[in-house]
């Protein structure tokens, strides 16, 4: 009994669970919910969530109230310079991408070194750099659009590339298997739960720990701006504020996952069965027809149960 | 340099009064009139909803705590209040009716929040996240889209004079009086301590989930006072109102000097920390800075401020 229970709680069971209930429900309220293609395209959505929520994985585990809600604003920008870069051509997809990590990434240098030398709580510091930044992308795109996909990039993302999957999605997989081997199969990975489990033991055992949260928050803003790229293959084109909408649901998507915020724990596996389950839920409730309202009220009560069974907080009784 | 650091520990709120004085005089180099009593009123207007959220989402801090649902709150008691009015008619009667209803709700929300996060053990930035969604939907299903004005005697009172001396400022120097009665009570050293070492103030006998929730319902109601003032600023119910109060109020709290992690911190800072960022928008609006670089220079200017704030306070 005792050990069913611990099955049931396990984040991974948890999260796959919600995900089958969901696709019965949204089957059951909208048949053709669950058909192949349409997994696919959910699939594909959940992608850039999951890029996102990866970096901000790593900054949870990390620890010392480790978050990232600069994340939206660097989405932004990255899609802003890639199709800047890109302006429609394929041959400059390559430049677009480097030139949005690379910039994104230095921004979360630049945040990170804020919280480790300067000793910002990352809460401030990622706020105000998000004000920064968007502020920035006013200032270069002078408030209107601009910037294009190259076919070649939104074809990439939104057709099939092999077994009817598009490229996306197995860029999402090798991520996924990155991040396992790099916490799971480096040093530096139990580098990181070490200094997210216990930052002052992790000192004394001699890890550079303001170096290695350092560079949690470059890859933070890297992989914001890898989804930002991803975000304008979606869509084609971005305005200043696409990022916005996935600053609370990537954090969300590592709680479900099984991250505490608390840090030092957790895997990103949980995290991408935790960014497909909420893509799901989002996708059910507009299936629903339910006024907007209705929708909001739903979503919040569902993410309060989430909580219950497994984001809560340690007892102070012992 | 240590030593001045030694005599600023605890009275943050200092740095954030000498900041907030140069803006003053700046402010009044660009804008010569600003000392009429006139702009001083529209100034105070503008800055007072921001004040108030950020007095109430500093008790929460100071908890350990966060909350982000309070620009949801203040959009749920704005649209709750103006159909109580519009309901019961718009009499003297029905305005009290609805500021009744309105300050009901703003604690009710506060309950709820804190009754998640204290009893049922939530996380709080997830859980106030979620529970800001859930006030929002219901802001949209008592109100859908924006409208139903208040009655003239609502807003008129709100911009007008009581006793020869302007609502506004009534209302900020009631502000002042709440922190400083808060200030006195055994419920903010309780609270501190609560937010300072959980389990040890857990283990001294303090009924610290009880405190939580306090804290929380003061944050609920301090968004309703907001509310009410927004109500009486924009004379109309909107359901998406308060949308960025939130994040706002947050950095208020730590340009106020409070620490995130709880334990440390005052409302007064906070409110001082409030008017900084209001005065920070007047002076990039007066220095005729481009329209396309002034979000940049008030994120920057923002951002400095919020790390000189914490460095100041860092122990």
């Amino acid at each position: 009994m005792h050990r069913a229970r611990t099955i049931l709680t396990d984040p991974l069971v948890l999260a796959a669970l919600s995900i089958l209930v969901l696709l019965g429900l949204g089957e059951a309220v909208s048949p053709g919910f669950a058909r192949g293609d349409q997994i696919v395209r959910l699939l594909t959505v959940s992608a850039i969530l999951g890029i996102v929520a990866a970096g901000q994985s790593l900054v949870v585990i990390g620890g010392r109230e480790g978050i990232d809600l600069s994340v939206g604003a660097l989405i932004s920008l990255g899609a802003l310079l890639a199709g800047n870069v890109m302006s429609g051509q394929d041959g400059n997809i390559l430049p677009a991408i480097l030139v949005a990590g690379g910039v994104t990434f230095a921004i979360g240098i630049v945040s990170g070194l804020g919280v480790t030398v300067l000793r910002i709580p990352p809460l401030v510091m990622t706020l105000g750099m998000a004000g920064v930044v968007q502020g920035a992308l006013i200032a270069m795109s002078r408030g209107t659009p601009s910037g294009n996909a190259a076919p070649t990039l939104m074809a990439f993302v939104n057709r099939p590339l092999v077994f009817g999957l598009p490229g996306i999605l197995f860029v999402w997989a090798l991520i996924a298997l990155a991040m396992w081997f790099l916490l799971r199969r480096t040093t530096l990975g139990y580098a990181i739960y070490a200094m997210g489990s216990n930052e002052r033991a992790a000192e004394f055992t001699g890890l550079p720990t303001r170096r290695l949260r350092t560079l949690l928050y470059g890859l933070s803003g890297m992989f914001a701006g890898i989804a930002g790229v991803c975000v304008i293959g979606y869509t084609g084109n971005s305005f200043i504020s696409v990022g916005d909408q996935y600053v609370l649901p990537s954090i969300i998507a590592v709680v479900i996952g099984g991250i505490s915020l608390a840090g030092g724990t957790g895997n990103y596996f949980g995290v991408v069965l935790g960014a497909i389950a909420l893509t799901i839920l989002q996708s059910v409730l507009t299936t629903l027809q339910l006024e907007f309202w209705g929708r909001q009220l739903i979503f919040g009560a569902v993410l309060l149960a989430l909580m219950l069974l497994y984001g809560r907080t340690r007892q102070l009784r012992v | 340099m240590s030593a001045l650091r030694d005599s600023l520990r605890g009275r943050v709120w200092l740095v954030t009064l000498a900041a907030l004085v140069t803006l003053f005089l700046v402010n009044l180099a660009l804008q010569p009139n600003l000392l009429t009593p006139n702009v001083l009123k529209s100034n105070l207007t503008v800055f007072l909803p921001l004040v108030l959220v950020a007095i109430g989402q500093t008790y929460v801090i100071l908890g350990g705590d966060i909350d982000l649902s309070v620009g949801s709150i203040v959009a749920l008691v704005n649209v709750v209040t103006v159909s109580v009015i519009a309901m019961t008619g718009g009499e003297t009667g029905g305005i009290l009716l609805g500021i009744a209803a309105g300050i009901l709700t703003g604690l009710a929300c506060g309950l709820f929040n804190g009754v998640l996060i204290a009893i049922l053990r939530f996380q709080p930035i997830v859980t106030t996240f979620a529970t800001g969604i859930i006030f929002g939907g219901l802001a949209l299903r008592v109100l859908p889209t924006a409208g139903l004005p208040v009655p003239a005697g609502y807003w008129r009172t709100y911009a007008g004079n009581v006793l020869g001396i302007p609502t506004v400022l009534w209302i900020f120097v009631f502000a002042l009086l709440a922190i400083a009665f808060i200030a006195r009570r055994p419920f903010l050293t309780h609270l501190m301590a609560t937010g300072g070492l959980r389990t040890a103030a857990f283990q001294t006998g303090l009924r610290v989930g009880p405190i939580r929730i306090g804290a929380y319902m003061l944050s609920g109601l301090f968004s309703a006072f907001a509310a009410l003032c927004l109500t009486g600023e924009t004379a109309s119910g909107d359901p998406l109102m308060g949308r960025l109060l939130a994040l706002s109020s947050i950095s208020a709290v730590v340009l106020g000097g409070t620490a995130l992690a709880g334990g440390r911190g005052s409302a007064f800072g906070s409110l001082l920390g409030a008017l900084v960022i209001g005065m920070i928008s007047n002076v990039i609006f007066f220095a005729a800075i481009p329209f396309e670089y002034q979000t940049l220079t008030t994120g920057l200017i923002t951002l400095l401020a919020l790390a000189g704030g914490v460095l100041v306070s860092r122990r």
